[in-house]
């Protein structure tokens, strides 16, 4: 009935080389950002992968660890990542979602995501930050953000 | 979860009366109308059983979840159908006092989509009484819905006509993880002061835009505070809870209180646990229309209940 999963294949091909690219740049460049609060960024229509300038000015592209929103759910639901890495949600949904910390006040918070948009955030203090959907309230997951 | 558990329970308990009879026809069009009728809400089929009394009661047109800026399967033209819905409001033999829209006017809560939508309205030609739904107040708190579509400060709001008491409630602020539906305590002292000096004979509709009773907890059908706010309805002879948000038709009767949830105007979703997720239902077009509608309702003064009437685009 729905094609929800339509591009889930090209995410899942990268996903192991984007976690070993995100832990080299997040040792090169963790000290020097200066990572403070979680920051959120807005992926634009097309969440488009964020560039990261390397020593030498090199660049190279980053999209950071992925949670993917299909079918009415976060997946992973539940993701590990060493703090100051970069967490990107993408929806695949053809209704809108959103990605809003559970806290309160929330310490992240996406506009309407539409169908293709992305919402980033970097994640620098360690610590279990939870979220949810706040169109969909059911759509909850997690973030565990662990001590480098 | 317990809440709910409890609202179910207690609004069986004041079942002290069986008047408050509501019953639906729907078939290919694009309504539901309502009569309250001797404060007591009934059903009438449109275009058949309409009886002279009809031409003296009060009639009001629901309509719901016009998504404007919905553009994707199966329904491109999300403005298009809506605008189709307004042209059945205007057809309809006799002409309502009114139109309440019961939220998700837009689809994602832009300025361009509020307006395209009011813009569609006008031309009924009616006063119109809005609440919003979770996608009306995705930005900026619902700044943008309450400014233009507000009647009060705090959002929610009742008035009166021909005897009937209409309360507007909003329960799509303040959601929280896991969560429902929900009022919120200032909300709730609102309603029990607003209902307090009213004799238990005033026919009573309340409005809002998620259901007030849970029709699925997988999927978040419900208002976790509803039972509290059926506390202080309980006492009235006649109430009429009309919903949309979950876009078909789905009524249910307790005691006094029958309660209807409307069609949208936009895209169908699936019957509760039919589908791995409420998402779209992707229907053929030739079937879409069918599955889309509005609600037609009218009080008359008959001793009967308050009739709905739910008509969908395709007649």
């Amino acid at each position: 009935m729905c094609n929800f999963r339509k591009r889930l294949p090209r995410l899942k091909a990268g996903r192991l080389a984007v976690i070993w690219l995100i832990a080299i740049l997040g040792m090169l460049l963790g000290p020097a950002q200066g990572w403070g609060q979680p920051s959120d960024q807005a992926g634009g229509e097309n969440g488009a992968p964020t560039s990261i300038p390397l020593p030498g000015g090199v660049q190279a592209i980053a999209t950071g660890q992925q949670v993917d929103i299909n079918n009415f759910d976060f997946s992973p639901m539940s993701l590990t990542i060493e703090a100051g890495a970069r967490v990107t949600w993408t929806n695949h949904d053809d209704i809108p979602h959103t990605v809003v910390s559970s806290d309160n006040p929330p310490v992240f918070k996406s506009p309407p995501l539409d169908t293709d948009d992305a919402f980033s955030v970097t994640f620098a203090k360690p610590g279990t930050y939870t979220y949810f959907c706040s169109v969909h309230p059911k759509m909850v997951g997690t973030i565990i953000v662990r001590a480098k | 979860m317990n809440d709910l558990d409890e609202f179910s329970t207690s609004a069986a308990q004041s079942a002290t009366s069986r008047r408050g009879f509501l019953k639906c026809g729907a078939w290919a069009g694009a309504g539901i109308l309502w009569t309250v009728a001797g404060g007591i809400p009934r059903s009438t089929g449109l275009g058949f059983g309409r009886s002279a009394e009809a031409a003296t009661g009060l009639n009001f047109v629901q309509i719901s979840d016009s998504h404007i800026g919905f553009n994707k399967a199966p329904n491109p033209d999300a403005a298009g159908t809506f605008t189709e819905a307004i042209g059945k409001v205007r057809a309809l033999a006799v002409q309502p006092a009114f139109m309440i829209h019961t939220g998700d006017v837009s689809h994602l809560s832009k300025p361009g989509e509020f307006d395209t939508a009011a813009e569609i309205i006008k031309g009924a030609n009616l006063d119109v009484h809005y609440v919003p739904g979770e996608h009306d107040v995705l930005a900026d708190d619902g700044k943008t819905f309450f400014e233009r579509f507000s009647r009060s400060a705090n959002g929610w709001y009742s008035f009166d006509q021909e005897g009937v008491h209409f309360v507007a409630l909003i329960n799509v602020l303040s959601f929280k993880a896991g969560g429902y539906g929900h009022l919120g305590e200032d909300q709730l002292r609102w309603l029990e002061a607003d209902l307090k000096p009213l004799s238990a004979s005033t026919p009573i509709v309340v409005f809002t835009h998620i259901p007030l009773w849970l029709v699925y907890a997988d999927w978040g059908w419900g208002t976790d505070d509803a039972a509290q706010a059926m506390t202080y309805l309980k006492r009235f002879g006649s109430v009429t809870v009309l919903n949309g948000h979950i876009h078909q038709v789905i009524q249910k009767i307790e005691g006094n209180v029958s309660f209807h949830t409307a069609n949208s105007t936009a895209f169908p979703q699936p019957a509760p646990g039919t589908a791995p997720n409420p998402g779209p239902m992707k229907v053929e077009a030739g079937r879409l229309k069918s599955l889309l509608g509005i609600a037609e309702v009218k009080l008359v003064s008959v001793r009967e209940p308050l009739a709905i009437v739910d008509t969908p685009l395709s007649a």
